[in-house]
């Protein structure tokens, strides 16, 4: 492609980014940060850990075995092969970890 | 006696351990179970602070799993920062190397992008440009020049369907199909956002984050894909507010 031709490309892609950025519907309003305002446990950012200092009355959970009966949404994916050859969707293997004294 | 900071740190991250000999309380007594609350509330936090930051993993192995696997990462990898917001980035390596995990080849990639999402919104604001600025800047100069990006953009590039696998879990979307998928974070106004890029799109943003000139990108992205869609690319971009200067190539 000539310089030409490709500069030509270039304006019509941003013409046409621009032509649908703007007929997107506007935001209704502009959000504000809010603080402090959620539920307990209804948090809907995603700032992440350190958001909260609360005290912890569970235990350290100690065992030896991952556990099928409570094998999460992995065990209803199948993804095949990848070329690579890295096995596809996982059974989940024994923690094998040793167990406090 | 006094517990020097080494076999205080060791203890606490050995429920088997020993207690430190020599710890005491406020009236001179020994205070060895109050070391377990403590050690127990240590393990216990962090566990919280992983559960936190990685819902999707979470979701994937399941909740009494992602507890084993938290027990585990948090004794290889305690927190070297106290500010538990970026707690967790060895994640995508313990997961690829923990034997129970090893097996499940997209858990690394999925954390990848667990935690992109939480740099995103933890990163610096940024003004964007004017789109129409793109439109007045005459297109040789335009191709020769290099777009900055948002300091909340993140971009993370897989072969597995990170996007679809992010959706399914916490967003309801269909079962994932394997496929190689990029996945662009941005941060439109306060919240970050995954967004599944188009074909070409992961090499595009990967050569305008190198500070490549915009031609160089879509060299790039061409040759990654055949059918690359400049305008979808940049639709996304402006949209989002994620193109902050044009600048001039060095």
């Amino acid at each position: 492609m000539s310089n030409m031709k490709t500069n030509l490309a270039v304006a019509g892609a941003v013409a046409a980014a621009l032509t649908a950025t703007m007929t997107a519907p506007a935001h209704a309003q502009a959000k504000e940060k809010c603080y402090g305002v959620s539920l307990a446990g209804k948090n809907d950012c995603a700032a992440g850990p350190g958001t909260t200092c609360a005290g912890t009355s569970t235990v350290d959970y100690q065992g030896n075995a991952w556990t099928l009966v409570d094998a999460g949404t992995c065990a209803e994916i199948e993804l095949p092969n990848m070329a690579d050859g890295t096995p596809r969707q996982g059974s989940l293997e024994e923690l094998d970890r040793d167990l406090p004294a | 006696m006094i517990v020097d900071q080494t076999t205080f740190r060791a203890a606490l991250l050995s429920p088997e351990a020993e207690r430190p000999i020599g710890l005491s309380d406020g009236e001179g007594q020994p205070a060895g179970r109050r070391f377990d609350v403590y050690r127990n509330n240590v393990a216990v936090s962090l566990t919280e602070a992983l559960e936190t930051a990685f819902p999707v993993i979470r979701k994937l192995v399941g909740e009494t799993n992602f507890k084993l696997l938290a027990g585990a990462f948090l004794r290889q990898h305690p927190p070297s920062s106290p500010l538990m917001m970026f707690y967790g980035a060895e994640m995508p390596r313990f997961l690829a190397a923990f034997e129970p995990t090893k097996s499940l080849g997209y858990l690394p990639d999925v954390a990848r992008l667990e935690l992109a999402i939480r740099e995103s919104y933890h990163a610096a604001d940024a003004a964007p440009i004017e789109p129409t600025a793109l439109q007045t800047t005459p297109p040789d100069k335009l191709m020769a020049s290099t777009l900055s990006l948002a300091p909340a953009l993140r971009l993370v590039r897989s072969p597995w369907p990170v996007f679809a696998l992010w959706q399914f879990n916490m967003a309801g979307g269909p079962k994932p199909e394997a496929n190689a998928e990029d996945v662009l974070v941005v941060r439109t106004e306060y919240d970050p956002e995954p967004v599944l890029l188009p074909p070409g799109g992961g090499a595009f943003i990967e050569t305008l984050l190198s500070g490549a000139a915009l031609s160089e990108a879509i060299s790039a992205a061409s040759r990654d894909a055949q059918d690359f869609d400049l305008s979808h690319l940049l639709t996304i971009l402006i949209g989002r507010n994620a193109i902050t200067a044009i600048g001039e190539s060095p």
